[in-house]
């Protein structure tokens, strides 16, 4: 793995206030090129709107969130034109929704999802498009035959395999993750990880994933973070935040995995 | 702008000149200057109940009622045709309304209201082409949310559109949208000509005469000024191309013309027409002849051969 010292997203002081109610408060980290950092935490505690703050999908009440942009340098997000927010989005960034109905467009071919953030950026051959289109099918594992069926034809999982597939298309430099492998059952979500991990290590991605589930953030990524109300309670990396808690609260989310 | 209706004798008359009211028009031309000033921009407009079904027309007659006066002559197309239900009602409703001239020639037209065909015959400066429009968002198809779509033809955003060609070209190995065929107006918005025939795309290209679009059931209004840059959208590798026909009109022979099928019986026999009857009947007038025409009106030559 490749690692500069430049930082590729530096969040500092992110605080989303819903009303008096506390969507998170006070977080900052630094993410570098290719390192993969999990958020994890219970229902309701920030996760989700932390992670929705820092992919410029949801302005923050307060707080900086800046991106290392391929040729701008360094841009505070909410400071671009929304057309350069959204040309970032659809292009060197990357969002994997739990949910894989969300992320793809049910009605036309996975082919055609596949190709739409190439054709965004001003792809114009149809060839073209469709051999890469075939060969991100590959690469995430679904036989190249179903290139012109429909997503709604497709498994869970091949649903969710088909929604990474669209979006490293345009080779982003950073992938955000809900829970991408909720929803799924374990069998599937042990080939979705490996595969994910294998995408991570080639393209050498760096991942913010969201999840409550520890064996997942064991699995991939390299750094932990801990919330509990809106607050991040620990980080550290993932195995020692694992194997040695210091926080009541993480001690008892790790004491209460079923241990064997 | 007196231009009140007062004739007793008829039910217009307690209606203004084109049935709209004077502050209604001007809302709709403010509209129609918005448009023209941003080629391709649909611009919204308090779009008013029309004395007939939401379908039939009524963005376009709004538009019509909005632009003509006492000196236009008005010429009403529906599929090309000058003699189909809409095409003569909208006729009539103009006639008994403004009082105006109507034709069912192109060239002595003054304003065309059409929906789908552009006619065959080249359209001049003092002309004013008006459309009629369904559905006036060419992005819908794939993104369903007005907030949305409206913010992708702020920010140019139209990759979109091109998905949609690739799912034909995917599905049946060319590009099968046939009619509102999505353009490129003026490098800058992609705007959809629904619903007419990709076959008339190019003739929106440079066009001399002044293009106006009218939906009456979204409430939107757009505009292609005279020689405005009209582009239809493909691919490098599957550029865009109109229909062609094998064959010829049956009636004046022509073979550069849009044509329509008929069904002549059910033993699979069928013919070609110019769906452009003015064009057809002008060809005809001037000496030119199709294979299945006898110097007779449709139908008897038919009958004849059966007899004879």
């Amino acid at each position: 793995m490749t690692q500069t010292n430049e930082p590729l997203l530096r969040v500092d002081n992110l605080t989303m206030m819903y009303g008096d109610r506390v969507g998170c408060k006070d977080v900052s980290f630094e993410l570098r090129p290719g390192e993969v950092l999990g958020i994890v935490g219970e229902s309701g505690s920030g996760k989700s709107t932390l992670l929705r703050s820092i992919s410029a999908q949801q302005e923050p009440t307060n707080g900086v969130v800046e991106y290392q942009t391929r040729i701008d340098g360094v841009r505070d997000v909410y400071q671009m034109s929304e057309a350069q927010r959204r040309l970032l989005m659809r292009t060197d960034w990357a969002f994997v929704h739990q949910n894989p109905r969300d992320g793809l467009r049910m009605n036309v071919s996975a082919g055609a999802n596949i190709g739409e953030r190439l054709m965004a950026i001003g792809d114009r051959h149809y060839g073209n498009i469709r051999s890469n289109a075939d060969s991100w099918l590959g690469k995430v594992e679904i036989a190249s035959e179903r290139l012109d069926d429909l997503p709604s034809t497709f498994s869970g999982g091949m649903q969710q395999r088909l929604q990474i597939a669209r979006n490293l298309v345009t080779s982003p430099r950073l992938v955000f993750m809900d829970e991408p492998t909720g929803g799924l059952d374990v069998s599937v979500q042990a080939r979705l990880l490996d595969l994910l991990r294998g995408l991570v290590h080639d393209l050498n991605l760096a991942v913010i994933i969201v999840t409550h589930d520890l064996a997942v953030a064991r699995l991939l990524s390299h750094r932990l973070m801990v919330m509990q109300q809106g607050k991040v309670i620990e980080h550290g990396l993932t195995d020692q935040v694992l194997d040695d808690p210091q926080h009541p609260y993480t001690q008892l989310l790790v004491s209460s995995i079923l241990q064997n | 702008m007196e231009q009140i209706v007062k004739n007793p004798a008829d039910g217009a008359s307690a209606y203004n000149f084109a049935y709209l009211d004077e502050q209604t028009k001007r809302m709709i031309r403010r509209a129609l200057l918005k448009a023209v000033a941003i080629p391709g921009y649909q611009v919204p407009f308090a779009g008013r109940e029309m004395p007939m079904p939401y379908g039939w027309g009524t963005g376009g007659v709004q538009v019509t009622a909005a632009v003509i006066g006492p000196n236009d002559t008005l010429k009403v197309i529906d599929q090309g045709a000058d003699d189909t239900t809409n095409a003569v009602s909208i006729r009539q409703f103009f006639a008994k309304t403004a009082k105006v001239a109507t034709t069912e020639k192109t060239a002595e037209a003054s304003i065309i209201q059409t929906r789908h065909r552009i006619p065959e015959k080249e359209l001049r400066e003092d002309q004013v082409l008006v459309y009629q429009v369904p559905i006036p968002e060419p992005l819908r198809f794939l993104e369903p949310r007005e907030t949305e779509t409206r913010k992708m033809h702020a920010l140019e955003e139209y990759g979109l559109m091109h998905v949609k060609l690739y799912e034909d070209i995917a599905r049946h190995g060319h590009i099968a949208t046939t009619y509102a065929y999505p353009v490129m107006v003026d490098d800058r918005y992609v705007m959809d000509p629904s619903p007419t025939p990709k076959f008339d795309n190019p003739k929106m290209n440079d066009m001399a005469a002044l293009q106006l679009f009218g939906a009456g059931r979204e409430k939107r209004i757009y505009a292609l000024p005279p020689y405005t840059k009209v582009k239809s959208l493909d691919f490098e590798d599957h550029p865009f191309e109109v229909q062609t026909w094998e064959d010829e009109c049956g009636m004046c022979g022509a073979r550069d013309s849009y044509l329509d099928e008929v069904i002549l019986d059910d033993k699979g026999n069928r013919m070609f027409v110019c769906s452009d009857t003015d064009y057809c009947a002008e060809r005809q007038e001037a000496g030119h002849r199709g294979p299945q025409h006898h110097d007779q009106p449709l139908g008897t030559s038919k009958r004849e051969e059966a007899a004879e």
